[in-house]
């Protein structure tokens, strides 16, 4: 009961209230270009016809919340899944390359934070630069990265995976650090009292303090490994994947399309965070923690 | 204390530079002269066996630190010119000379400096040397296997780039950052505090937008872009919506978790003084609430970035860091695109640095900045 009162009830009236907005954003921002085209057509509808006229247009400034529905449902649905049209084909083109890239960039911030943790040298030279590089727009990068790589002829998922592993990797190694970094004295102590060497210490006591640390800047990065993903198939003209298609979207003013690639973009991206969550809630209790 | 002794580094340098001996001469053409040769064999060695004899720190760190960037500036000056050209001997000495900078940096960091000022320029000089390789190593390796520069080019040629092209930089600095960017970031940053006031005041809002707000910050918001440029069109306005709508997010959230910060004790003092909301929350709420603030700040200050430079990409007038980096990779100049990216995380860096430091006096109070 508390649950319904203090988080669905507020959470979907909020929705609701986004909705009706949107709608009335809707008859707001089509309306000129619908009043233009029944001057033309020397129509005068009513009231309630032009309501539904400016709803239903095929291109229109801000399509209304069941056209994206619709169009979403048509393309995830009711087309086979591997054909070009499929929403379902340009998400996975984009997910393929965002796991990928997610993949290679925690191994990597792991391997960074272990590396950090151990050497005092690659320490301080390593991390004022780490965390510069999370000041800079990375993401900037993407269509030379792209370009560069389709130049000596590779395309195609390595070079998204390439700009997905850069931008997941940092929030890994930093979270990492800090993870590794999280056993108090008192236990370290404890570990030098049972005459542990510097691995059993690792094993023992560091990696699984660090376990919540992982599985919380694992969220952050799969959100970005995926917006690396995105925008990494906006330059080069790509032909699948959902940032084509916002692209491709956008040239022909198809607006009801960027906006069903949207929302399959957001839904991508829930799903991949709600499931690092969940591994993380299995690790966590396979490894004896209790909820606090 | 004694130091004597082979530190594997050095050691380790001085073994290459027997296997870079034997497989002279440096590069197919001549683009070493023996002199040169010479002289880079002799600041290696010497300094890897000086490193081993020294007996104070700073010392050995010195001489290392004089031996690896001596040795190798003389072999990436040298290979100018002449890409492409190197032979295992070249890379066997750049790795040579690498090894000592490891060898100077793990001396520098064992040094425990007094006095303050010495500390804060060690702790600058160590990440600067790892900096300063990096560029080496890009150069070195690029020019020593002739990477054609279409392809990457060489810091050198960036610099110069960057040099000779100020005038194109200063108008896509102005379009994409003191328009596009600061307007939407002072608009988003703004319309999230208010949205957080507001919902800090009706907790109802507050339920209903905080799972919302926690959700956006997953969500691929930059996707917007497409669809804010269709609605402002090309100009800079567009692109200050799409900041808009990045920044709000996690200024919502981090102000809203920010103003329950204050503790029981604190509020009830303010209740025992009966004063109103208002005040509470100006006087105590929001001067908590000034680390987390500060953190949605300092995380937006990058998302701008990203989002004007990305919204460019989807069509702007002939100006904007975005729009020179999607064009000029279609015509093939790298090293125009490498020097926006160059000139991207400069700006990057300050607009954090100076969102830092304004930090730095607003919560001078707080732990992480008292104790430092």
């Amino acid at each position: 009961m508390d649950r319904l009162r203090d988080k669905i009830i507020p959470v979907t009236t909020l929705l609701a209230l986004l909705v009706v907005a949107w709608y009335a954003f809707a008859v707001v921002l089509n309306g000129p270009f619908q009043r233009d085209l029944d001057r033309r057509a020397g129509e005068t509808p009513s009231y309630t016809e032009f309501l539904v006229k400016t709803w239903s247009q095929p291109k229109p400034t801000l399509p209304a919340p069941h056209q994206v529905a619709q169009n979403f449902f048509k393309t995830t649905f009711q087309v086979k899944p591997w054909s070009a049209r499929s929403l379902v084909y340009h998400s996975w083109v984009t997910l393929s390359a965002t796991m990928v890239g997610f993949l290679f960039g925690t191994v990597l911030g792991i391997v960074i934070a272990v590396g950090i943790v151990h050497f005092v040298a690659l320490d301080r030279s390593l991390m004022p630069w780490i965390i510069t590089s999370q000041t800079i727009p990375i993401l900037a990068l993407a269509p030379m990265v792209i370009v560069v790589f389709a130049a000596i002829g590779i395309t195609g998922l390595f070079p998204k995976a390439l700009i997905s592993t850069y931008l997941s990797f940092f929030p890994v190694a930093v979270g990492m650090v800090k993870g590794l970094r999280s056993p108090e004295v008192m236990h370290l102590d404890l570990m030098h009292t049972y005459n542990a060497s510097a691995a059993q210490t690792f094993w023992k006591l560091r990696v699984p303090a660090s376990i919540p640390y992982l599985f919380a800047s694992m969220k952050v990065a799969v959100a970005a490994s995926l917006v690396g993903a995105i925008v990494a198939e906006l330059p080069t003209g790509a032909i699948a994947g959902i940032g084509a298609k916002l692209l491709s979207g956008s040239y022909y003013s198809q607006t009801i399309e960027i906006w069903a690639a949207l929302v399959a973009g957001s839904l991508v991206a829930v799903l991949l965070v709600a499931l690092v969550g969940v591994a993380g809630r299995i690790t966590e209790r396979a490894m004896g923690g209790r909820e606090a | 204390m004694s130091r004597f002794g082979i530190s594997w580094q050095a050691g380790l340098a001085l073994v290459l530079c027997a296997m870079a001996a034997v497989a002279l001469p440096l590069a197919a053409d001549a683009a070493f002269s023996a002199g040169t040769t010479v002289l880079i064999f002799a600041l290696i060695v010497l300094c890897a066996l000086a490193s081993m004899t020294v007996a104070s720190t700073a010392f050995a760190a010195a001489i290392l630190f004089v031996g690896a960037h001596g040795a190798a500036w003389l072999l990436v000056s040298g290979i100018a010119g002449h890409e492409g050209s190197a032979r295992a001997s070249f890379f066997l000495l750049v790795a040579a000379a690498w090894l000592l900078a490891w060898r100077c940096v793990t001396e520098l960091v064992t040094i425990r400096p007094k006095n303050r000022t010495a500390d804060t320029m060690l702790r600058l000089i160590v990440p600067t040397i790892f900096g300063v390789w990096l560029l080496l190593l890009w150069e070195a390796l690029v020019r020593g296997f002739g990477i054609p520069f279409v392809l990457l080019p060489p810091p050198s040629t960036i610099a110069v780039r960057i040099a000779n092209s100020l005038p194109v930089l200063a108008a896509d600095v102005n379009q994409t950052i003191f328009k596009a960017v600061l307007v939407g970031y002072v608009l988003g940053c703004g319309t999230g505090f208010a949205a957080a006031i507001a919902a800090d005041r009706f907790i109802f809002l507050r339920r209903g937008l905080l799972p919302v707000g926690n959700m956006a910050a997953a969500l691929p918001i930059i996707g917007v872009a497409p669809i804010m440029v269709m609605w402002f069109g090309f100009d800079w306005q567009s692109k200050a919506a799409v900041v808009v709508i990045m920044t709000f997010f996690p200024m919502l959230v981090n102000t809203v978790v920010g103003l329950t910060a204050s503790g029981h004790m604190e509020r009830d003092l303010m209740r025992t003084y009966a004063s109103g909301y208002w005040q509470t929350l100006f006087k105590l709420r929001l001067p908590a609430a000034m680390p987390f603030i500060f953190n949605a700040l300092k995380i937006n200050s990058t998302l701008a970035l990203i989002g004007a430079i990305v919204a460019e990409f989807f069509g702007t007038p002939v100006v904007g860091m975005g729009f020179r980096i999607s064009t000029e990779v279609g015509r093939m100049n790298i090293d125009m695109v490498w020097a926006e990216i160059a000139v991207a995380a400069v700006a990057g860096s300050v607009f954090y640095g100076a969102v830092a430091l304004v930090e730095r006096a607003v919560t001078f109070w707080h732990p992480s900045i008292r104790g430092g």
